[in-house]
């Protein structure tokens, strides 16, 4: 296996840039929803919203430095979430 | 004989229980997504009754909490003790502030005769009934995630206190971790899904 023994500790800077970033967005999501834009709002706000929930999963939940069975199942998790979500709308949309 | 740790197969039983969870949480935003479709205007109607300034601060409390378990797991690494146990106690303070603004927005609601079988909401439009039903059980399910992150976090605290969790044994601290991670994941989306619809 090629899996570090010892976990690959993160910096508080590394930590500290990703928390502002996370923040900066929040303000983002907050700012767009106060423009009309038809149909682009919940869009927008849920492209943010994946943005910040990539962000948080690879530092601060570490995804990025874990090994290869946890990102692959990982992986498929969401494949099966966007599957389970994607079909079921599709249905409910153009039945 | 020497008891090995597997510090990965922890990890792994840990990402296994989150899927369930993250399936859970995404069933119920399947819900939402169908009677969005149904009921748009309604929707949009809900939206603007829930308050979003509570809503926003409440995302930077739990980001700000991510951010202190994520550096307490750091610090801990870093053989610095006392300032793993702050940034925990820190954080466990920030949950308790989440659901202190839970608690006065769902009083307001409840107040204004907002609330699950309340004669607005039945004889009202059947969309904001549904809205405001995903609504609480959304947000009450992912409330008792914030509880229960919160006991881990405290498990792992008196841990660090009594030394059962140090520098080279940080499985509990790295679980708890990862739960309370979920928890923020789980509002990110939460919070544009229900107080930013427009």
């Amino acid at each position: 296996m090629d899996i570090q023994d010892r976990p690959h500790v993160l910096s508080y800077f590394q930590l500290t840039v990703v928390l502002v970033i996370l923040l900066a967005l929040t303000g983002v999501t907050v700012g767009v929803s106060y423009i009309h834009m038809g149909f682009f709002n919940v869009p927008v706000a849920l492209a943010i919203a994946c943005l910040k929930v990539t962000f948080v999963l690879l530092f601060f939940m570490h995804l990025k430095y874990e090994g290869r069975i946890i990102v692959l199942s990982f992986i498929s998790t969401i494949t099966f979430l966007i599957i389970m979500i994607g079909f079921t709308f599709w249905d409910v949309a153009f039945r | 004989m020497r008891a090995e740790i597997d510090r990965v197969g922890i990890k792994i039983g840990m990402w296994l229980f989150l899927y369930s969870e993250i399936i859970l949480f995404g069933g119920l935003f399947v819900l939402y997504a169908a009677y969005f479709h149904k009921h748009p205007e309604s929707f949009a109607v809900g939206g603007k009754e829930l308050d979003r300034v509570i809503g926003a601060l409440n995302t930077v409390v739990l980001l700000i909490s991510s951010f202190t378990v994520a550096a307490s797991i750091t610090a801990i690494q870093k053989g610095s003790r006392k300032l793993t146990i702050g940034l925990l106690g820190f954080s466990i303070f920030c949950g308790f502030i989440f659901l202190v603004n839970k608690y006065f927005e769902w009083g307001a609601k409840i107040h204004h005769d907002i609330y699950p079988n309340s004669e607005t909401l039945v004889n009202g439009e059947p969309g904001l009934n549904i809205f405001f039903g995903l609504y609480y059980v959304i947000t009450g399910l992912h409330g008792l995630h914030v509880i229960i992150g919160m006991v881990l976090l405290s498990i792992s605290l008196v841990w660090v206190l009594v030394g059962k969790i140090d520098g080279s044994k940080i499985s509990m601290l790295d679980n708890s971790g990862l739960y309370w991670h979920l928890v923020d994941l789980i509002w990110i989306f939460v919070f544009p899904l229900f107080y930013l619809v427009l």
